[in-house]
């Protein structure tokens, strides 16, 4: 890096950090143009995102090292999921969590379209009074022991990065997207 | 003071001693204030009210406005949120203590000082902003309602208009457009989506098109004049515009540019709906026309002759153009005025003056938005639907007004 170029770039650098550098045209008349860069704020570490960054896509961008099974699921459902959900998931009192035909009501057997939302949620929202405390060998297993009660999955199965993504949810051939625009329609 | 049960107590069933009316006006006596169908509460009323006003020296000015001592505004709490008093409202603002709640897990605590907003994904650079940095960028203030897709019930003809649809609520919300920002991190052409997520137990994700991110959104910080309620999304949340208002994520700390959506548990279990044939719809993000006659409704007692018909309107696709109201159970219609300004994506007051006889009748309103969509009614609703309610369901209110003046919830 030449002496030159590194001074231009610390000044950039600078001039984001303090909010003095302008790299674009000024506005007039007290109104700011839509292409205004105001350098407020600043840039954003590895770090600062790393911290959040807990997105799961049905894809399986974002899903975790680590893996897991419904037998090891089970014993930690049972520790920390089944006072709100029941035993097999069923008997609440909380949300039901295992239905396999749609006669049972909502749940992640019969109406939910993506498996990967199953870790994504658990992973971000759930135990509900100790929510981000599951490590993600542990969703893994709960994830796995949800799909195998909701015979998603064939017993035994090895849930990882790879294989969650690949799961196919019996929901997802009824998902319609809406396409209502307004107008004189009533759907 | 006594107060026999089952009677009702009157406001100045109480005697002020002598005494205490020479203590001076700021000490306060407890007097019975009777809250109109329910019982009777306890509330500290002052002792200037308690006599001729005109006769005592009256409390000096505070720090902050109080609401009158006669006045009972709730919002009616469940597990899961709060309902607005649309019946007890006039205009269209609702008071910020008044509007309604929704979380997943509670309101949480947020020092703005240590509260920081990521954007990252699909973007030339990501940034950290934090309130005091939103404050900085060009400000926008807009009024727009606010709806929860699950604002439905029914079955009792005790319903108010708080119980049928009080997740609706209206602010004056004043933020940064989202479009600036995008500007400052450079969005990436490709990015079709972005994920916004909140700093609450629930860890609250939703989905949004970009599209919505350049045409209106706002990541907004104030509402009615002050800094935006912790149950409302402190120190700051984004607004989506006529969007369904779980989207509208509070407490919000991140948002990630992507070019697919997420498909997150709020999009998917939740916040869709069956419809016709065993299907799911989901990503329905407008919320559909829809009014309510908020006077008279029940609670209300009427007496024959004059009576003004009130309520509002609104529409997630755009303006009201027309409501309608019919005083013969939907047999014929008349328009209701208007109380401009109309704005786009906002309730809209209606009135209509109208001249009971007394006799047993029902009353409803129907909107027309500009895209000329028209309210159903719930015989239409539920047969288009296949369905009796769920997300996104708005028929016709109908009220039935009794010989002896109650007003009733017609269901169906
Ligand atoms: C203290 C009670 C409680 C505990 C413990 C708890 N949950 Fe929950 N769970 C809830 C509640 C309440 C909801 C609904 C939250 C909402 O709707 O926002 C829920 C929702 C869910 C859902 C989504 C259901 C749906 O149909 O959308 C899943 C999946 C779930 N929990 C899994 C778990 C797992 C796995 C555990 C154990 C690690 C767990 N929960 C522990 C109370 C609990």
């Amino acid at each position: 890096m030449n002496a030159v170029f590194k001074i231009t770039l610390s000044i950039l650098i600078l001039g984001w950090a303090s909010g003095f550098g302008s790299f674009s045209k000024p506005s007039s008349g007290g109104v700011f143009t839509s292409d205004t860069i105001f350098n407020f704020g600043r840039l954003a570490t590895p770090a600062d995102i790393q911290r959040w960054d807990i997105d799961i896509r049905p894809d399986g961008k974002g899903l975790p090292k680590g893996s897991g099974t419904a037998q090891k699921g089970k014993s930690i459902f049972a520790q920390k999921c089944a006072a709100c959900h029941g035993v097999t998931g069923v008997e609440g009192p909380n949300d039901r969590l295992v239905s396999t035909d749609s006669s049972q009501g909502k749940a992640i057997g019969n109406y939910w379209p993506y498996a990967t939302t199953v870790f994504d949620y658990i992973r971000r929202a759930m135990p509900f009074n100790q929510p981000g405390t599951l490590t993600d060998e542990e969703v893994y297993s709960l994830t796995a022991f949800l799909l195998e009660a909701n015979r998603v999955i064939k017993p035994g199965t090895e849930l990882n990065a790879q294989t969650l993504p690949a799961v196919q949810m019996p929901a997802l051939k009824r998902y319609i997207l809406d396409d209502r625009r307004g107008g004189p329609i009533i759907r | 003071m006594k107060v026999i049960p089952g009677e009702k107590p009157t406001l100045l069933q109480t005697k002020v001693s002598r005494r205490k009316l020479l203590g001076g006006a700021a000490a306060a006596a407890v007097v019975l204030a009777e809250a109109p169908f329910a019982s009777a509460v306890q509330a500290a009323v002052t002792q200037a009210e308690l006599t001729d006003p005109t006769k005592i020296p009256g409390v000096p000015p505070g720090q902050v406005g109080t609401r009158s001592a006669f006045e009972k505004l709730v919002k009616k709490p469940s597990d899961i949120s709060s309902r607005t008093p649309l019946q007890d409202l006039f205009g269209t603002i609702t008071p910020s203590d008044l509007h309604f709640e929704r979380n997943h897990n509670g309101v949480p605590a947020i020092d703005p000082a240590k509260h920081e907003l990521v954007i990252h994904g699909m973007v030339e650079k990501s940034l950290v902003l934090t309130l005091a940095d939103l404050k900085r960028f060009p400000s926008v203030s807009r009024i727009c309602f606010l709806e929860c897709s699950g604002n439905f019930r029914s079955g009792s003809e005790k319903l108010s208009p708080q119980d049928i649809c009080g997740l609706t609520s209206q602010s004056e919300w004043t933020g940064v457009m989202l479009s600036t920002i995008f500007r400052q991190v450079g969005v990436n052409p490709k990015a079709t989506w972005f994920l916004a997520e909140g700093s609450d137990a629930a860890v609250m994700t939703r989905s949004i098109p970009i599209q919505k991110g350049w045409d209106d959104a706002m990541i907004v910080y104030a509402q009615n004049g002050e800094a935006i309620r912790p149950e409302q999304g402190y120190p700051f949340r984004l607004f989506l515009p006529g969007y369904e208002g779980n989207m509208s994520i509070k407490w919000l700390r991140r948002i990630e540019l992507s070019d697919a959506p997420y498909m997150t548990r709020e999009e998917t279990s939740k916040y869709t709906e069956p419809v016709k044939d065993g299907k799911i719809r989901y990503f329905s993000f407008d919320i559909d026309a829809r009014s309510i006659i908020t006077f008279p409704a029940y609670p209300a007692q009427v007496q024959k002759g004059w009576i003004e018909i009130r309520g509002i309107a609104w529409s997630g696709r755009g303006k009201v153009q027309q409501v309608e109201i019919s005083t013969d159970a939907g047999k014929s219609w008349n328009p209701a005025q208007l109380s401009g300004p109309v704005l786009d994506k906002a309730h809209t007051g209606f009135r209509y003056l109208w001249q009971w006889d007394g006799r047993e009748t029902e009353i409803q309103s129907r909107v027309t938005d500009e895209t000329g969509y028209q309210q159903p009614t719930y015989k239409a609703l539920a047969a288009a639907r296949g369905s009796k309610g769920g997300y996104h369901f708005n028929p016709i209110t109908g009220w039935v007004l009794k010989p002896d003046g109650r007003v009733l919830l017609r269901n169906g």
